[in-house]
């Protein structure tokens, strides 16, 4: 810092004020580097599309369309059905939802409205350490647990593996982002707004869902896509507990076992050492991850939209 | 007059209704309660699965702890050296590169969008990315992984290697600490900054010495939830190609050759494997369910630090 000090002597000037030219070249050098891992990001993003458009593509050009709407997901016989796929998924995601739709946004309503903050305190964290558990985990307390005593016992479905096995576990496993999303939601509400109603008159019910929930309707909706988005691309659980490996004949009943997107990619990729069969299985992988992969950018982009609307609102 | 009277009596009979109406608020209480309960049934799902795990797991645990911990992959599920210490060194560094590329990258980002970049539309395009990539399904990136550091780049990364699998999961959790990152920068106060300033410190120095420091514990909880993201994450590694069946060689912790050698295992593989192994041997499903445990030792003592860290820096800075 020496060299920046003024001597009185010869009295200030611009140049005192100038920074030294070494440390203006180290904080360039500084601020650049800081950009450039700005830019991994994109450059991952980049990446990602490269990687998916290129295989998909050969997929695409050279696939017999066909086969890509069949009978099934056989992919080393060359029987590519996505819509197998694309079903199991839906319904995976449609299950998932009925179970973490009343779960996450009643946690949410009972945290933001209701709770004491001693219990909030309490609760909250709980909820979170349920929200870190590995899907693996998840996976197995699917197969091992909801199987047999949840699937088999209230539906009359087989205890090992099903679609609705599955979708009853990945539904646990989305209950915390809803919850979570929901509350955050719930919470930018401001005060006076509850102030207001009670000041009318109004119930404590009357004022959280005639109230509370409409104004917060832009971010419950991105609590919801985004829980969708997720049960979609959610991968262990489903091929753990969907009850199908490596292929599946096109089913929509809940009770049977099959493929998802996520889960037919997996299996795909783990068969055996490296990815063969029928000349274009490795690239129906990517295919598959493409059509994926459209779908969940879609649903974030509109979820993220919703989360705007709320922070541009209050 | 009349009129006014009227009013007078039928607002007074209405207030007088209200006062006298039952202090409970029947509909009321039964929102409230089925809210509660709502809540209840998820921690009561934690909690049957915590017991679930345990129980099924508490043969091996209490049978032979040591062992499990020292044993390698086995094709029978009573083979007295089966256990995980191949997939806890495989677990252990796919953490080390999660550390060393997510966390400075991560870290580095946040600074830059935080503290650097002009409010504009590249800016705004950064961040949507960041926000884009957090929610893309982590099997699309077990894709990227497969394409790009197993096939493309195999010769530099030994393929279905250590290090492919690394560095794709290290890609997975980075728009997390990005973002969590970049909230803990954002809360530092303004005041803070201009007093840097104003006794002549630079940017950077200001950084350093002001924003950094304050911003630590928010970004520390950060990096500790998303390592735990990390390391039970297991749908990339299936693509990348955690290897089925016996692995081959078992590397100690810190032997570097292990990196790009053409075999790994990792925690969370081995549950899978295990479950599946179940099928034809019952008694893999304790194995697995014994590995969980070891697992979820280790994610739930990240996860519980950065709640726990992140309350108590809330309240304290109120």
């Amino acid at each position: 810092m020496t060299d920046t000090r003024v001597d009185p002597a010869e009295g200030f000037s611009v140049e005192s004020l100038a920074a030294n030219p070494r440390q203006a070249r180290k904080e360039r050098l500084i601020r650049d580097s800081l950009g450039a891992t700005a830019l991994v990001s994109v450059l991952i993003s980049g990446l990602i599309i490269w990687s998916l458009f290129s295989e998909a593509w050969t997929f695409m050009v050279e696939v017999d369309w066909g086969a890509v709407w069949d009978i099934g997901w056989f992919p080393r016989r060359g029987i590519y059905d996505i819509k197998t796929l694309i079903v199991a998924s839906l319904i995976i995601t449609g299950i998932a939802m009925i179970v973490a739709g009343p779960l996450g946004l009643g946690a949410a309503i009972y945290l933001s409205e209701y709770a004491r903050p001693g219990v909030r305190r309490t609760l909250k964290p709980i909820l979170e350490i349920l929200a870190g558990i590995p899907s693996v985990v998840l996976g197995f307390f699917a197969l091992e647990w909801i199987a047999p005593n949840v699937v088999k016992t209230l539906f009359g479905g087989p205890a090992a593996g099903s679609l609705l096995a599955a979708g009853i576990g990945v539904g646990v496993l989305v209950v915390p982002l809803v919850a979570s999303i929901s509350e955050d939601a719930m919470k930018a509400v401001p005060m006076s707004l509850r102030e207001a109603s009670s000041g009318l008159g109004a119930r404590k019910i009357t004022t959280t869902v005639r109230v509370v929930l409409p104004a917060a309707v832009s971010g419950l909706m991105a609590a919801f896509i985004v829980a969708i988005s997720r049960a979609l691309g959610e991968t262990m659980v489903v091929f753990m507990a969907g009850g199908a490996a490596q292929t599946a004949v096109y089913t929509h009943d809940p009770l049977d076992g099959s493929l998802t997107m996520t889960a037919g990619m997996t299996s795909l990729a783990r068969g055996t050492d490296s990815v063969v069969g029928e000349g274009l299985t490795f690239q129906s992988l990517f295919f598959v991850g493409l059509v994926l992969f459209v779908v969940t950018f879609g649903l974030n982009l509109v979820a993220d939209r919703f989360v705007h609307r709320v922070r541009e609102q209050y | 007059m009349a009129k006014a009277r009227l009013i007078g009596d039928r607002t007074s009979k209405v207030m007088v209704q209200a006062m006298e109406r039952r202090a409970t608020d029947v509909r009321g209480r039964v929102f409230q309660i089925t809210l509660l309960t709502t809540l209840l049934i998820s921690l009561f799902i934690l909690g049957v699965l915590i017991v679930d795990v345990v129980v099924d797991s508490w043969g091996v645990l209490t049978g032979r702890p040591g062992g499990f911990l020292a044993g390698t992959m086995r094709s029978l599920s009573d083979d007295p050296k089966l256990g995980v210490h191949q997939a806890l060194v495989g677990t252990f560094w796919i953490a080390v590169f999660v550390a060393v590329l997510a966390f400075p990258i991560g870290i580095g980002a946040a600074i830059w969008l935080e503290e650097y970049a002009l409010k504009n539309r590249f800016t705004r395009f950064i961040e949507l990315n960041i926000r884009n990539l957090a929610g893309v399904p982590s099997i699309v990136y077990g894709l990227l992984g497969l394409f790009l550091f197993v096939k493309s780049l195999g010769d530099l990364t030994g393929g279905k290697s250590i290090a492919a699998a690394g560095i794709t999961l290290a890609i997975l959790v980075l728009p997390i600490v990005i973002i969590t990152a970049q909230e803990a920068i954002r809360a530092v106060p303004q005041g803070l900054k201009e007093g840097a300033y104003g006794v002549g410190a630079t940017k950077w120095t200001m950084i350093r010495s002001q924003v950094l420091p304050y911003a630590a514990p928010g970004i520390f909880t950060g990096t500790l939830l998303s390592m735990s993201r990390g390391i039970g994450e297991a749908a990339p590694l299936l693509l990348v190609g955690a290897v089925t069946g016996r692995l081959g060689s078992n590397p100690s912790f810190f032997d570097l050759s292990a990196i790009n050698a053409e075999a790994f295992m990792a925690m969370p593989v081995i549950i899978v494997e295990w479950v599946q192994n179940s099928g034809r041997d019952p008694g893999f499903a304790e194995a697995a369910a014994a590995a969980i445990v070891v697992l979820l030792v280790f994610v739930i003592l990240m996860n519980a630090a950065a709640i726990f860290l992140r309350n108590h820096f809330e309240k304290k800075r109120g």
